[in-house]
């Protein structure tokens, strides 16, 4: 257990140092932190899965505070929350089969004092109790007319428990553990193989002779083109070289070193360039419920010229940077100011600061990400298909439970 | 082609932009027809109000209308040969035009007549004037504080910047008669000296004491300036006049065929002039022997980039790096190329002189030098001889770097008034003429426009504004640092973009002077384009179809402006304006040095990388001068004509190109 937690603060010290770039790498460590803490988690026997929330959540509060910019983080953190919440309900309707046979012998289990009254229930009401808590009210949940407790997890989790002191009670235990690990396995090798998810549907959206232009690296971009080469397509790309850090050059790099046919342009060429452009294709740092993205710094202004040549505006977004929050005011709250010396060196502008002598002030902005209204996204490539930034807060609410939207 | 519109001959004025005053439309400038038998009676009786006293009339801009006689042919030749009795009408147009810029702001055209510099020898003059007129010379002095520190690198122009601050303004002064009748809207009008006597006895009948007074003074002062510069310069324009007053065949009928009745002259040399009017088309480097033919008189010896990015085959793209040292070890073996040409092509390679403006600067005033050093060679024409060679030199500069639309303007302008000399004039006074003319061209059309400009933008600045400017534009440096000095609290947010960060000169010369700035970069635009109430952005160029050519990166901060609601202010000279239509960037632009774009700052990655891969046929770096802004996101032009709708720009090139005003 120490050593988890010294795992814990090293890691929220690299978020706060911004240590970690990338959203990818972000989300890899975090899963990898999480399944540790819930490996090394003591479960008590009564309400397992509700120790493992708490403990997931206790984690996550601190690394989201460590960098609330780093949106990954949260998203990771719900996503683990949400396979424990599945993983036991999947236990309790697995166990729901057996309560009706057990009927009987279920009065005379009565060392679980939680469980008092509850197998009474009927199995219909535990499972619809249960889905309305997994799954965000749909209509159906609502026509059912299902009274929405929120004591079901708990009564889930120990309903289930109660089902398992009959059979086997260790393993049961042991089984929730077993099973959330796996499904946190399967969450890190998603994260780590969504990039060829999203390269597989390259081919459809790259067409011979193509002119593709790019900003930021993203290693997700980069896969996606390299993809449609293969394939045997050529096309052309213009890379927007990302002032002041220049991540342009370094996929320009990497673009060239596998062959495709490569131009780097500077930023403010975007609007010049765009007219020959047949398609914009970015990497998204995160997506968020309402469909906007936020993005490498100058995404906007591509975007919005985009438009103006209604050029296709794409966004590539692996499954861990959908976002479950919807923004508010998201080009200054979910922002970050990077160092004025990547604009201005100071020594050559030290001689303007005195602030006295009648002599003005200097401020330099150098904000990290960019904000990109829905409207202005024409389609969205996730690991799961295309989809259009009207329905992103649909596929969210897939992948997380209502319960963890505010953490 | 003419005689439909015929009809229209009826002399309105029509104002373009906004004026805040009523005021009564001061008369269209009428220039009599030089072959009519009776051309003040024309002059009467087509403009009713020519006559009327002016004094009072407030023209900040107007635009003459195209007057269109029934024999309206040779209307066009008049306007390019001087009148002998209009003298005193124009210049009471021109008070008129004072008092009005006066009111926009605290204008002072005398002051500023004499261009950025007053020596002593011009001192009389100013201060006369000024106290005559009753201008407020603190204003005066102030607005011309604000101006030198701020604008083109005279310095950087030319060696001597005295020497030739002073020629130009010893040259606006000794002109100062021509001048004032130039701003009233004559192309070109001599005084001589019978015509002033003419014009001192029309005075006399027509208008008021003051008025006499003040063009005795202006007269006065012209003459000691005339002699304090040089006697013989003095003279020669003195006797320079008077070919030009008398009425003459134009010079270029020698070379037409010879025909009997005067007006088929005539309709032929507008012909011609029609056909030089329509713009050249610009050349295409994938044409294969264009380029071919044009390398055989090249100077420069280029050697194409290997690397050439597809999309831009049209444009030149050569390897750079050698040109320099190339051009720099020739110096002493060229001589078919002025030296001052010649360094000035040197700057333009080098980038030392950047900006539209100063490169058209120095450009005006190699060519100065290179008219005062030109012998014609003897069986030989000094027209056509002196045309060739300014041909020559302009590829020169054009091999150096391509030409921007304003200096294809100047160019146009020396041409025209090359075209237009009298061939009776003598080989040194034609010289003396043309050297005149350009050292009116960049006071007139650059730093008195800029002026103007100044004086008009600064009255959109209000207190608690947050301007937003990109790049370097020498106009709105001056706009912001006047706004500055005249109390007006603001705050100023640079928007930058890599390669050349020019936006780092402007923010070092405002923060120096007390100016609180933002610094950015453009692809922070979004961010800081919220706090922006007002985006002033300066241009190369304006073509007739409203589009913005500017430093690239302007179109990116109009596009957000608009998409933020931020209303976009452009300041551009008239001389700029452009006839020609452009719809994207890539059909006419200028590439750079793709290597600016290659090299990042070494602290960011490793510096090899782009060495290493830089042979690499896949990998291109493209560096984009200009790109071409459209005219919806343009809410304002401020030219020197006034504040204008960019859907003006089209009506103010052809009245004014046909007037022969605009250059």
């Amino acid at each position: 257990m120490p050593d988890v937690q010294s795992t814990v603060v090293e890691f929220v010290n690299k978020l706060r140092k911004r240590k970690i770039e990338g959203s990818q790498a972000t989300a890899k460590c975090t899963v990898e932190l999480l399944r540790s803490v819930i490996s090394h988690q003591r479960v008590p026997h009564a309400n397992q899965a509700a120790a493992l929330i708490d403990a997931v959540k206790a984690v996550g509060e601190q690394l989201v505070a460590a960098n609330p910019v780093e949106l990954a983080v949260g998203n990771v953190v719900r996503r683990v929350l949400h396979i424990i919440r599945e993983e036991d309900l999947s236990l309790t309707t697995a166990a729901m089969g057996g309560l009706d046979l057990l009927d009987a012998s279920d009065d005379d289990d009565v060392d679980n004092c939680k469980g008092i009254g509850y197998p009474a229930m009927s199995a219909a009401v535990v499972a619809a109790a249960a889905r309305s808590t997994l799954r965000p009210p749909s209509l159906q949940t609502l026509l059912e007319g299902t009274p929405e407790s929120a004591t079901v997890p708990y009564t889930s989790s120990s309903g289930a428990d109660s089902e398992s002191k009959t059979a086997d009670k260790s393993s049961l235990t042991r089984k929730l553990k077993h099973d959330v690990i796996e499904g946190v396995n399967q969450l890190i090798h998603e994260i780590a193989g969504c990039h060829e998810q999203i390269a597989e549907q390259a081919i459809e959206h790259i067409h011979q002779n193509e002119v593709i232009l790019t900003l930021g690296s993203s290693r997700t971009v980069l896969e996606f083109m390299c993809a449609a080469k293969e394939k045997k397509r050529s096309f052309r790309v213009f890379v927007a070289e990302g002032a002041p850090r220049y991540q342009g050059h370094l996929l320009a790099k990497e673009l060239v070193a596998r062959g495709l046919q490569t131009t780097v342009i500077t930023d403010s060429a975007v609007f010049a360039m765009i007219s020959r452009v047949n398609m914009v294709i970015i990497g998204a740092h995160a997506v968020m419920a309402n469909g906007g993205v936020i993005g490498p710094v100058g995404v906007n202004m591509a975007a919005l010229a985009a438009q103006k040549h209604a050029v296709p505006f794409v966004v590539l977004a692996g499954s861990h940077k959908l976002c479950p929050l919807y923004p508010h005011n998201p080009e200054v709250l979910l922002n970050e100011l990077r160092s004025p010396s990547e604009l201005l060196d100071f020594g050559e502008f030290s001689d303007c600061l005195d602030f006295g002598a009648g002599s003005g002030s200097i401020q330099v902005v150098n904000p990290t990400f960019d904000y990109v209204p829905p409207n202005l996204v024409s389609l969205f490539i996730t690991d799961t298909g295309g989809h259009n930034p009207s329905y992103m807060y649909r596929l969210i609410a897939d992948y997380y439970s209502a319960d963890d939207l505010v953490m | 082609m003419d005689t439909r519109r015929g009809a229209l001959a009826v002399p309105k004025v029509r104002r373009v932009g906004f004026f805040t005053s009523i005021e009564p439309p001061p008369e269209s400038s009428q220039r009599p027809n030089r072959s009519q038998s009776g051309p003040v009676e024309a002059t009467t009786s087509s403009s009713p109000l020519s006559n009327s006293p002016s004094g009072n009339l407030i023209s900040p801009v107007l635009i003459p209308p195209s007057r269109h006689h029934s024999d309206n042919l040779t209307t066009r030749v008049a306007a390019a040969a001087p009148v002998p009795v209009p003298g005193p009408a124009a210049f009471r147009r021109y008070l008129a035009q004072d008092r009005s810029l006066l009111h926009v702001g605290s204008y002072n055209p005398p002051d500023s007549l004499l261009g950025t510099s007053t020596p002593s020898s011009n001192g009389e003059f100013s201060e006369d004037s000024a106290s005559l007129f009753g201008f407020q010379r603190s204003d005066s002095t102030k607005l011309s504080a604000s101006f030198p520190n701020g604008g083109f690198d005279l310095t950087l122009a030319v060696r001597a910047p005295q020497e030739s601050e002073t020629k130009i303004a010893t040259a606006s002064a000794s002109e100062g008669k021509k001048k004032i009748a130039k701003v009233s809207g004559k192309s070109e009008s001599v005084t001589t000296k019978p015509q002033k006597e003419k014009e001192q006895k029309a005075l006399k009948d027509k208008t008021t004491k003051a008025e006499r007074r003040a063009i005795q003074e202006a007269q006065r002062a012209a003459k000691a300036a005339a002699k304090g510069e040089g006697s013989r310069r003095a003279d020669e324009s003195g006797r320079a006049n008077p070919g030009k007053a008398t009425k003459k065949p134009q010079p270029k009928k020698e070379r037409l065929p010879v025909t009997s009745s005067v007006s088929e002259k005539t309709a032929v040399a507008v012909e011609k002039e029609k056909r030089m009017d329509v713009p050249q088309t610009l050349m295409q480097y994938d044409d294969r022997s264009r380029v071919d033919k044009a390398k055989r008189r090249a100077v420069v010896e280029q050697t194409e980039s290997k690397n050439k990015v597809e999309l831009f085959l049209h444009l030149p793209q050569y390897e750079r790096g050698n040109q320099l040292p190339n051009l720099s070890s020739n110096f002493f073996t060229l001589d078919s190329i002025h030296h001052a040409v010649y360094k000035v092509g040197l700057q333009h390679l080098a980038g030392d002189i950047s900006g539209d403006n100063a490169r058209c600067i120095a450009m005006l005033q190699a060519f100065q030098e290179a008219i005062e050093d030109y012998i014609t060679p003897p069986m030989k024409d000094l027209t056509m001889d002196l045309t060739t060679k300014i041909n020559g030199y302009v590829s020169f500069l054009i091999e150096c770097r391509p030409l921007s639309m304003s200096m294809g303007n100047a160019i146009r302008f020396l041409k025209n008034q090359i075209r237009k000399l009298p061939v009776n004039l003598s080989e040194s006074e034609a010289k003396i003429s043309l050297c005149s003319d350009i050292g009116r061209f960049i006071d007139e059309k650059i730093i008195l426009a800029d002026k103007a400009i100044v004086q008009h933008a600064v009255t959109k600045i209000r207190d608690g504004e947050v301007l937003l400017t990109y790049g370097f534009s020498c106009v709105v440096e001056m706009i912001l640092l006047y706004a500055h000095e005249i109390g007006k609290k603001f705050r100023v947010v640079i928007v930058d973009s890599r390669p050349n960060l020019e936006g780092q000169k402007l923010l070092r010369r405002l923060v120096t002077r007390g100016l609180d700035c933002t610094y950015t970069h453009i692809n922070a635009i979004s961010y800081i384009m919220r706090e922006a109430t007002r985006v002033f952005l300066g241009a190369s160029s304006i073509f007739s179809n409203g589009t913005l050519y500017a430093r690239v990166g302007t179109a990116c901060i109009a596009m957000v402006a608009n998409a933020f609601s931020v209303p976009v202010i452009v300041c551009c000279e008239a001389y700029k304006f452009h006839e020609r239509v452009l719809l994207d960037s890539i059909c006419s632009n200028e590439l750079g040095d793709p290597d600016a774009v290659a090299n990042i700052p070494s602290f960011r990655t490793n510096a090899k990388h782009s060495k290493t891969i830089n042979n690499n046929k896949n990998l291109q770096f493209l560096n984009l001068m200009y790109d071409s802004t459209p005219s919806e996101y343009i809410s304002m032009i401020v030219s020197d004509y006034g504040m204008i709708p960019p859907t003006s720009i089209p009506v103010i090139v052809r009245e004014y190109r046909r007037e022969h005003l605009l250059l």
